[in-house]
């Protein structure tokens, strides 16, 4: 099953994985990390298909992504 | 289970960029080193930076790196492509480095066709000085040196730099993409892959202008800076390339 | 060594190349016109590149990342055209980028006039550009003199990996003078200097085994201290590289004191006032940056009635340097021109013999 990883201290919130994510996988999470951004998370991983769109528009390079 | 998207090693791995959140100048530095890895070239690169807040971006990179004064990357990039050709040399303006102060470099250096790349970010606004009006300010947006928002009879219009770039002779290769999409991320990242091939293949000048959003500066969060973008920007500055000589029957 | 009749500019052009210099850029403007002439010629020859740029300031720029990859570069303009380069001359001393340049100076300010003048003494030896930079600056008075010191220029700027002026005029330029040229370094020895500077050039490196990174400012402001600390105590060493030319000091009862051309017509006023027997002493100053006070601290101030400053400066300028170490011990006239008027003999033996009298 597709998943992905998030750098959770790189992440600031910008919410555009959370809007290019078809699956509606990935929402901003209630944690907030070093700088204060609370970063997102997978809240629903299992809809993950592994398409990378999150990743593509991430721009703190903070996505990975397994298939 | 595959890895399919990893970050790239052309930035530092554990840095946390001083980029604002949803700036896409952290979108197409991330581009830059997925693309200089894959064609293997980031031993013999050098990246020669405008000045503005692409220059927080200085220590995250990994490769060769100097800052140009303000307007003058292009110059710069002459004496270091032309002394030293081996290396593969490209610029990171701003619309302010590259279109204001910097319009006479930029235009020289297009005109006498160097052979490096130029990474032009329009986001329509000056960033690190706290948003002044730039050459790319749209009618109407309102910056800190426009408070009335930008008017034609008192600033002139926005200027298209590729369509301008386009009436010179020997410019190689001329595109304008977007980071505010995947497909359009993708589609800047082989813009810039071509770009850096052209030179490679010695093909001369090539520039690959890139409308992103300022969030801070636009008075916006990210995603309505998006929406600004997509909605106002993008009409202003249409996408799509606007030379290929490579298309061209040589 | 080969003897040729040259032009001062043509032989700083030569000279340069010579000492292994294969980047040249820079803009028209009289008096200097010849250097980019005559190097659009030559740097071909020796597989150099010339690019004329489209402005002074896109030449500095050019020179500036040209230096940045161990290239021995060059540039050069007039008056007008130094101050646009300015702020790229920062950037090399910020960022330790080795450059040479020369400013083939002219009447002044502003646009003023194409004829010689020295009006940019204190542009060239205290203020050269923002942030405080210091660098070694040489004043010729010869074209023999212009050759020499730009041929070293270019060793001195890889040494300290920073900008080194030669500060001349529109004489200096344009007269032709026979000239011994220095010797042509061989493209193994320009090969081997650049190597020398590889592990901080900006021709990419493996990112895994440590970039190349020039820094003409850094974000942390300790960081840009320390910057600013290491580099003055590069100035504060320049003391052993001081040059300057004195005559007759032991027995002088007025001493005429000038740099560069107004030197070069001062030191012929001094040799004619001695051979009628009157006890002139000669301080010329051929390293204006660092300022050679050390030879006008020799005076015997019981004994010197005056000094005599000589410009081509209206004000006067190097006077500033010369009260510094004069410490008003005795009074400084002086006898000046601008504008591109040319000083001449004559007058500097007039005013001598009018002070002598006193």
């Amino acid at each position: 099953m597709a998943y992905v990883t998030i750098l959770t201290e790189s992440c600031k919130s910008c919410g555009y994985c959370v809007k290019f994510c078809a699956k509606h996988v990935l929402a901003v999470g209630k944690q907030v990390n070093k700088q204060g951004y609370p970063y997102i998370v997978a809240e629903n991983p299992a809809a993950c298909i592994g398409c990378a769109m999150c990743a593509q528009m991430c721009p703190e390079a903070a996505i990975e992504v397994y298939r | 289970m595959e890895k399919v998207y990893s970050r790239t090693r052309m930035i530092q791995e554990k840095m946390v960029v001083g980029f604002c959140p949803g700036c896409m100048h952290g979108t197409v530095f991330k581009l830059i080193g997925e693309v200089m890895e894959e064609m293997g070239i980031a031993d013999h690169s050098a990246l020669v930076i405008g000045v503005g807040c692409s220059g927080l971006a200085l220590e995250y990179v990994r490769y060769d790196a100097t800052t140009a004064p303000h307007g003058r990357a292009c110059a710069v990039a002459t004496g270091v492509k032309r002394s030293n050709p081996g290396t593969i040399v490209f610029t990171y303006q701003g619309d302010g480095d590259l279109a204001s102060i910097g319009l006479g470099e930029t235009m020289s250096a297009a005109n006498r066709g160097e052979n490096f790349t130029v990474i032009f970010i329009n986001n329509g606004i000056y960033g690190m000085t706290g948003g002044q009006m730039a050459p790319t300010t749209l009618l109407g947006m309102k910056a800190t040196t426009a408070p009335f928002g930008r008017k034609a009879e008192e600033h002139g219009y926005p200027m298209h730099m590729c369509e301008i770039l386009n009436q010179l002779t020997a410019p190689y290769y001329l595109e304008r993409c977007s980071c505010n999409t995947p497909a359009n991320v993708m589609k800047t990242r082989k813009a810039i892959r071509k770009a850096f091939q052209n030179q490679i293949d010695g093909k001369g000048f090539s520039m690959v202008e890139i409308v992103t959003s300022c969030p801070t500066n636009w008075g916006l969060d990210a995603l309505e800076a998006l929406r600004f973008l997509e909605e106002n920007m993008l009409k202003e500055f249409p996408l799509g390339v606007i030379r290929d000589r490579s298309k061209e029957a040589n | 060594m080969s003897r040729v009749f040259m032009k001062g500019n043509e032989a700083i052009a030569e000279a340069a190349v010579r000492s292994g210099c294969r980047f040249f850029a820079g803009y028209p403007i009289t008096p200097q016109n010849e250097i980019p002439e005559y190097l659009s010629r030559r740097l071909p020859d020796v597989g150099g590149v010339f690019v004329q740029g489209e402005s002074e300031i896109a030449s500095i720029n050019m020179v500036y990342g040209a230096g940045q990859t161990g290239t021995r570069s060059m540039t050069s303009s007039s008056s007008c055209g130094i101050s646009l380069k300015s702020e790229g001359v920062s950037f090399c001393a910020a960022a330790r980028v080795p450059i040479v340049y020369c400013n083939m100076a002219r009447g002044g300010p502003g646009i003023g006039t194409i004829q010689p003048a020295q009006q940019d003494y204190m542009q060239a030896t205290k203020a050269s550009g923002n942030g405080g930079f210091r660098m070694l600056v040489f004043a010729p008075s010869t074209v023999q003199e212009a050759a020499d010191m730009t041929y070293a220029a270019f060793d001195y700027a890889q040494r300290d990996r920073n900008p080194v002026l030669i500060l001349g005029d529109g004489v200096l330029g344009t007269i032709m003078e026979p000239v011994e040229l220095p010797r042509m370094r061989s493209e193994e020895e320009v090969a081997q200097l650049k190597r020398e500077l590889s592990d901080w050039t900006l021709i990419g490196h493996d990112p895994d085994k440590g970039r190349a990174f020039i820094k003409p400012g850094v974000w942390s402001t300790k960081g840009q201290e320390q910057m600013c600390k290491d580099n003055a105590a590069l100035y504060d060493s320049w003391e052993k590289d001081v040059q300057v030319e004195t005559i007759g000091l032991e027995d002088a009862q007025l001493v005429i004191t000038g740099y560069g051309i107004s030197g070069r017509i001062a030191a012929s006023a001094v040799g004619k006032l001695r051979t009628e027997g009157l006890k002139v002493g000669f301080i010329r100053p051929k390293t204006v940056s660092p300022f050679p006070y050390g030879a006008y601290e020799v005076l015997d101030f019981h004994r010197v009635k005056c000094i005599l400053d000589v410009e081509m400066a209206i004000p006067a300028l190097m006077i500033y340097d010369v009260r510094l170490a004069v410490k008003d011990r005795c009074p400084i006239e002086t006898c000046l021109h601008a504008g591109g008027e040319i000083m001449s003999r004559e007058e500097i033996i007039e005013k001598a013999r009018a002070l002598l009298a006193k």
